[in-house]
């Protein structure tokens, strides 16, 4: 109980736990990804959610968007442990800049009949999910929107016969005309 | 016309092969020497080298490890980058620790390692393993080069990605059908760097002018400097000095960074940390305004992070963003090259300050001084490591001498009993702390510096675990002194046992311990051991004077421990004192279980 605070216990300060959304700029060279995803889990820091792709073929240059979680000194540190990573050029706190817009897509197969198969559509359309799947026992929907949407609508699918999801992660853009 | 241009191209002189690239890369941007071990993926690249042995000199070392260790010697008392040259599999695992070593004390070294041909990869080959995938972590940064038009600007960006910026270790995996390949050779453009890695070098004028407000109003200023400063180079470590000059401030270093201020300077408070001086972690304590320059507040130098110089502001000077508010929260934030913004600072000081008089400081600085925390009882039967280490300091100084240590005990007597006047004299693995390191360093700075004097202060522990560099040694006429300072135990781990872990002895006591003198004798060198106080001065003296490389076996007393301390888990003003560490203070010192750093 009457431990000594050393250096290890660092972590153990009570500042709130956030959750922030980085957008990542990298050179699109061999292993950049697993550099990226070394660094989270040889540092020990969260990954929430990741999405990546090659945004601009010509220049080979990937974007990155990372879900993290931790408390704003550990973020900060985050973010400045990827920013001297030599592939990355840039790295944005999209929660910190407050003006970025945040989407996901998930597909969402059902499984039923009856009632339950009309109580979904009718629960797909307020929701703007698309059918791109039918079968006479059988929907995929289609859905884009934030991470609390879909969770909102997965949960919602649950009881009336929820197969199987699969989600794309987040990927957020800054609003305005302005460039990461 | 036509027949003269395509006869030009043909014996264009940029045509070569993947081998012959990475031997011209070396020679383009100036390395003179390498070391490494050859291998099956490695044979084109040493055919190479056996072509071009006038322009660049390959030290063929007996363990990989070996090679980089030395490779980090050579990079650390040159400041030129180390190269080193291993073969795919366990060539390049064997790497891996002096990387790693590399990468915590931002060392520049490029090591191009062997792969095997591009369509065995991923077969399982002989002799294979995911190089860049197990160095990633432990280099700056690294690559894998599958095709050979890749090959001539990968080399360069190699080169720049070690040098610039926060130095580091880097990686060029090359597999073997590419050191094959035919392509076209450039030599260093300016446009060889990596495209998306721009370090920051100049500091923010804005911040430079907070922070010389801070200090001239300071009335219990202190400067806490690092290895950074020794990196940024000669400059850097100049204006270092001047800056002390101009300002007056009472001076202390990490491990890393000693040697940047002379420890003969009338500022210089000796080293701060777990093993550092009272004086200096007092005034660490208690001041009020610190300049840390080019260190990064490591978990060795500040103890309990909460009580960490609780009322000083904090001004950082850093090249590398991450290491700001890593561990401590500072108040003025430079990122830029030390160098750089000390020549800022000190124009804006002598602009807008004047010398604040910090007269009471020093007083109070002089009252810690006489506790005179480095003491201890002289003994005229036996040799204590303090005393060795004074006697060789005395026996050197003024000498064109290069000190590098192995970790322990013996390591912590050199830093603080060893005087070092000028940067790039002093290699110690700090960060990674790599028994073993001291050893082939020496032999990497001997190569650099033939007619110096290079001593490894040892451990009977650490230097065994690379002792087989001592054929090296002898291969090369590389006259290093390794001066063992023996005690039959791994020191630093039986202290913590003593002071931790109720004197439970486990397993830190070495049963069966060579003849080092004749062991020196087998490899072709020169043994020497000495057991009384008073032979020593003698035998250090022989010792210089043989051209040989030398084990010198200082038998010196097993049980005596390395004070001051500041047990882990307390405040640098809980220091516990040599005069002080009987039973009963030490006991109550480390009360409170077992530390976890």
């Amino acid at each position: 109980m009457n431990q000594p605070a050393s250096a290890y216990f660092m972590d153990e300060r009570k500042d709130p736990i956030e959750t922030h959304t980085l957008s990542v700029l990298v050179q699109n060279e061999p292993g950049v990804l697993a550099r990226v995803i070394g660094l989270f889990s040889g540092r020990g820091y969260n990954i929430e959610s990741l999405t990546v792709s090659e945004t601009e073929a010509q220049k080979h240059v990937s974007r990155i968007t990372i879900v993290t979680t931790g408390t704003l000194a550990v973020i900060q540190q985050i973010k400045n442990q990827l920013d001297r990573m030599v592939p990355v050029y840039r790295v944005v706190d999209m929660t910190l800049s407050g003006r970025s817009i945040e989407r996901e897509l998930a597909m969402v197969k059902l499984r039923g009949v009856g009632e339950h198969r009309v109580e979904a559509l009718r629960l797909a359309e307020a929701f703007r999910a698309r059918v791109i799947d039918a079968t006479i026992e059988s929907f995929v929907f289609e859905i884009t929107g934030n991470s609390a949407k879909i969770n909102q609508f997965i949960d919602l699918m649950r009881p009336l016969g929820l197969v199987e999801v699969s989600r794309t992660g987040v990927a957020a853009i800054g609003r305005g005309p302005e460039g990461m | 016309m036509t027949t003269a241009a395509s006869d030009s191209k043909s014996h264009d002189a940029n045509q070569m092969t993947g081998a012959a690239m990475i031997v011209r890369a070396m020679i383009d941007h100036g390395v003179e020497h390498i070391f490494g071990y050859p291998g099956g993926s490695v044979l084109p690249i040493y055919d190479e080298l056996f072509q071009n042995s006038e322009k660049l000199q390959h030290i063929l070392v007996r363990h990989e490890q070996g090679a980089g260790h030395a490779a980090e010697g050579y990079a650390r008392s040159t400041g030129k980058p180390g190269v080193v040259l291993v073969t795919s599999g366990p060539g390049a695992t064997n790497m891996v620790t002096p990387l790693a070593d590399a990468l915590m004390d931002s060392i520049p070294i490029v090591c191009i390692t062997g792969q095997v041909p591009t369509h065995l990869i991923g077969n399982d080959a002989f002799q294979e393993c995911d190089t860049v995938g197990i160095t990633r972590p432990c280099t700056k940064h690294n690559w894998l080069v599958r095709d050979i038009k890749d090959l001539a600007r990968v080399l360069h960006e190699a080169f720049y990605v070690a040098t610039s910026g926060r130095p580091g270790p880097v990686v060029v995996d090359v597999p073997k059908d590419v050191q094959f390949a035919t392509g076209t050779y450039h030599p260093p453009r300016k446009s060889d760097v990596h495209v998306s890695y721009t370090p920051r070098l100049k500091g923010d004028a804005g911040q430079i002018r907070k922070a010389v407000a801070l200090m001239a109003n300071a009335k219990k200023p202190v400067i806490y400097s690092g290895g950074g400063v020794v990196n940024s180079g000669p400059e850097a470590c100049k204006l270092l000095r001047e800056l002390v000059e101009v300002t007056g401030f009472p001076i202390t270093s990490t491990l890393m960074g000693l040697g940047a201020y002379p420890a003969s300077g009338t500022n210089w408070l000796g080293m701060l940390g777990m093993h550092g001086t009272y004086e200096a972690n007092m005034t660490m304590h208690d001041c009020d305004v610190m300049l840390c320059i080019g260190a990064r507040f490591d978990d060795r130098i500040t103890g309990r992070t909460d009580a960490f110089s609780p009322n000083s502001k904090k001004i950082h000077i850093d090249i590398d963003p991450s290491s700001i508010n890593k561990n401590i929260r500072v108040d003025v934030p430079i990122i830029g090259d030390v160098g750089n913004v000390l020549g800022d600072m000190l124009a804006a000081f002598k602009a807008e300050a004047k010398k604040p008089d910090i007269k009471a400081w020093w007083q109070q600085v002089a009252t810690w001084r006489g506790r005179n925390s480095l003491a201890y009882k002289k003994n005229n039967d036996v040799i204590l490591p303090q005393y060795a280490i004074e006697r060789l300091y005395a026996a050197t100084r003024g000498r064109d001498t290069y000190i590098t240590t192995e970790v322990g005990q013996h390591q912590m007597w050199a830093a603080q009993f060893y005087g070092f006047e000028e940067p790039n004299r002093w290699m110690t693995s700090g960060g990674l702390g790599t028994m073993g390191y001291g050893l082939p360093a020496a032999l990497g700075v001997q190569v650099a510096h033939p007619d110096s004097l290079v001593v490894d202060i040892a451990g009977d522990a650490s230097v065994q675990m690379t002792m087989q560099e001592m054929a090296t040694a002898v291969q090369y006429e590389l006259p290093i002194k390794i001066f063992i300072l023996n005690n039959q135990y791994m020191g630093m781990v039986r202290q913590w046992q003593q002071l931790l872990h109720g004197n439970r002895l486990s397993h830190s006591y070495t049963e069966a311990m060579p003849d080092f003198v004749k062991l020196a004798e087998a490899y072709g060198g020169a043994g020497f051991r000495v057991t009384k106080p008073s032979d020593l001065d003698g035998a250090i003296q022989d010792m210089i004077k043989v051209k040989k490389p030398v084990l010198f076996d200082c038998r010196v007393a097993s049980m005596e421990n390395c004070f001051p301390m500041i047990p882990s888990g307390k405040a640098h003003n809980e220091m516990l004192l040599p005069s002080e560490a009987n039973d009963e203070a030490t006991a109550a010192a480390f009360a409170g279980g077992k530390a976890l750093v």
